[in-house]
């Protein structure tokens, strides 16, 4: 093991440089956040993954954010275990009527001021699921949605630059790694 | 022992479907299939329903036979195979959801899939509205002095999908763990009825996240089957490329995860760069991390360019430099070892009652592995080994996977060795049907069934997925019995059953 940790203090790091936080996400949130709001956030943004019916495909690239080359919590961004110490809930999946109450009620259990990103093609409106008697819609039918991240499923880089946007004071400024 | 084509004659075979044969037979050679999943003789592939009609797909591993059986049952009754063979229960107990197909003398009535949030029962077949106020659901009892319930679930404190797992606990001890699944259901199979095969396959694509490639070869495989459609060499390969990436970044994530289960996070943070080295190699190679989309019915969508095939190269380099520092300290850090040996333990009957597929069979002692079982090309023509283990317990599933891990690195570089050249896709045009078509592909979870029948138009008017979870999930809830609550993480992650493939 002590072989295993020193190599990595010569190895060079694998961690990339940051991205800019999507264009079209910062102008998304412009309209969903008010200033005071975003003010309040700081830079410390703590989320809480809900899958509300995904395929299990978001997950796996959201677990990629944790690994050595996006690591996000460089940005003053984590996963957390409980909504109670949540600011943000990152819902994936086309809403299933079968998860419609539980999602709610994690919502319910997320303290002010919160903020819901849908991560995915069908957490934006079911996705391919969509008129299924299973399924409710998108994560808006049950939701106020303040961002939606697009793709199936959309890679690491792509939801660090949407959640970078929820960090971002204006759309000038560029984040600092 | 009987044979399972003596079954079939004995019924009445069923013309146009492929590659195995399916027979309408009486209720007295249903019994009798029954009696032989029972003895052990045969295993239970797959049941699943359609508008009074239940099928049973069977498997002689021994013959590397497989056969479906059909038993009409105009009023949707049939002889529950569940009362006799354990494995069943679930999967009848999903037909009747959604087909309303009742097997009498069934020890469990309790619905599954549906939770009485629909707003209709029997979606599939003859659908009824239903009041949607969801009737309590009734976990079995535990009775003892100073037990204590646990509910977990649906929503859990990870980035995992959701389902419900009620623990009755003495102290710290598990005696009793019962699951609840069904909170993903989307409907798939009844999406996928009447939908185009171009639709259907997006569908399949996006059953379970993880096994996106195997999703999409099976049900590929089935149509092919059903239509009688040849894909070209390349194709047939680079869907073995595909598989095999998939399998070891699975494998790779996993077994970092488990780790960190135990709280030993380095093990994480080193296969968790690998994992996503596979990632990055399969974006080049086919132009999408996960694969999704890239095997169509027909072939594949990506030709594997001179830079993908080197991006692999330098992939399996990296692994072979890499990976056997990890298994040296995976071996050699007691505290971790102290964790996973003897831990959640699953006993050789019951995975091979089950016919658990996967890592979960194959550690505990169940030789099965369909690329070598049912030999599907290219894997006639590739040398590979399937490891095996007897102990069970979460250090066996996870050095199952270590191994798996050093059979696909090989894999895949003989596959790019002899990859052929030529086209990559061919075109056909689905006729009417019925043409009924089965595939049975190696996931990285164990083996995945697809049956299907193309209808009208070239419409698919049914089809059937079956994750192997399904034949999974109730076996950890044996293996947890008697470990620590605080050891359940390690347990499920070390089986890693799909919920959504599960509830479809």
């Amino acid at each position: 093991m002590r072989k295993l940790l020193f190599e990595s203090l010569i190895r060079p790091a694998l961690t990339e440089r940051p991205p800019l936080a999507r264009d079209s996400a910062v102008e998304e949130l412009a309209r969903a956040l008010d200033g005071s709001a975003r003010k309040r956030l700081g830079r410390s943004l703590a989320i809480r993954a809900v899958d509300a019916g995904s395929c299990n495909g978001c997950e796996l690239e959201m677990h990629a954010l944790n690994n050595a080359f996006y690591d996000i919590e460089r940005f003053g961004i984590r996963f957390v275990a409980s909504p109670r110490h949540a600011d943000i809930l990152l819902v994936t999946g086309p809403v299933t009527k079968n998860m419609r109450e539980a999602l709610k009620r994690t919502y319910d259990a997320t303290p002010n001021p919160k903020w819901v990103v849908a991560l995915g093609d069908c957490a934006r409106n079911g996705g391919c699921f969509a008129g299924s008697y299973a399924v409710v819609g998108g994560v808006s039918e049950v939701l106020p949605v303040d961002l939606h991240i697009p793709g199936c499923p959309p890679p690491p880089i792509e939801i660090l630059k949407g959640l970078l946007a929820l960090l971002e004071d204006s759309r000038t400024a560029v984040p600092r790694g | 022992m009987p044979a399972l084509i003596d079954l079939i004659l004995a019924g009445q075979r069923v013309d146009n479907h492929f590659p195995w044969p399916r027979a309408v037979v009486a209720p007295k050679i249903w019994s009798f299939a029954v009696d032989q999943l029972v003895e052990g003789h045969w295993g239970l592939l797959g049941l699943w329903g359609e508008p009074g009609v239940v099928h049973m797909a069977l498997l002689d591993e021994n013959a590397r036979e497989i056969g479906v059986v059909s038993l009409v049952c105009p009023d949707g009754r049939y002889p529950s195979v569940g009362r006799l063979h354990p494995p069943a229960l679930r999967l009848e107990r999903a037909a009747a959801d959604l087909f309303g197909l009742l097997p009498q003398g069934a020890p469990d009535t309790r619905r599954w899939l549906d939770h009485g949030q629909w707003g209709v029962s029997y979606p599939l077949g003859t659908q009824r509205s239903s009041s949607s106020t969801a009737s309590p659901y009734h976990f079995l009892p535990a009775e003892g002095e100073g037990l204590h319930q646990i509910p977990v679930g649906p929503v859990h404190a990870g980035i995992i999908e959701p389902g419900h797992f009620r623990f009755t606990a003495s102290g710290e001890t598990v005696v009793r763990l019962e699951e609840r699944l069904g909170y993903t259901h989307k409907g798939i199979e009844g999406l996928m009825a009447g939908s185009d095969i171009d639709r259907a396959a997006r569908l399949a694509a996006r059953t379970s996240g993880d096994s996106t490639v195997a999703y999409s070869l099976a049900f590929a495989r089935a149509i092919e089957a059903a239509l009688g459609v040849e894909i070209p060499p390349r194709a047939v390969w680079l869907r073995a490329l595909m598989a095999e990436l998939e399998r070891l970044a699975n494998h790779l994530g996993d077994i970092g995860a488990i780790c960190n289960d135990a709280s030993f996070s380095l093990m994480h943070a080193h296969c968790g760069v690998l994992r996503e080295r596979v990632l990055r190699a399969s974006d080049a190679a086919f132009g999408h991390r996960l694969m999704r989309d890239c095997i169509v019915p027909g072939g594949v969508t990506g030709f594997l360019s001179d830079e993908g095939t080197t991006a692999v190269r330098s992939l399996l380099a990296e692994i072979r430099q890499r990976f056997p520092k990890l298994i040296d300290l995976y071996d050699n850090t007691a505290s971790l070892q102290d964790r996973t040996v003897a831990t959640g333990r699953l006993k050789a009957e019951l995975a091979r009652q089950y016919r658990a597929g996967g890592y979960v069979g194959r550690a505990s002692g169940r030789d099965f592995d369909a690329r070598r079982g049912l030999a599907y090309p290219p894997y006639d023509e590739l040398a590979f080994d399937i490891p095996l283990l007897q102990e069970g317990d979460v250090n066996a599933r996870v050095w199952i996977r270590i191994q798996e891990v050093k059979q696909s690195l090989s894999l895949i570089e003989q596959i790019l060795g002899k990859l052929p050249g030529g086209p990559i896709r061919v075109d056909f045009a689905p006729t009417d049907g019925p043409h009924e078509g089965m595939a049975l592909v190696e996931g990285f979870r164990g083996d995945i069934l697809a049956w299907l029948r193309i209808g009208k138009g070239g419409l698919v008017e049914r089809c059937h997925l079956r994750d192997p979870s399904w034949f999974q999930w109730p076996l950890l809830e044996a293996a947890i019995e008697g470990n620590i609550v605080a050891d359940f993480p390690l347990c499920n992650k070390s089986f890693n059953c799909s919920y959504s493939g599960h509830d479809l």
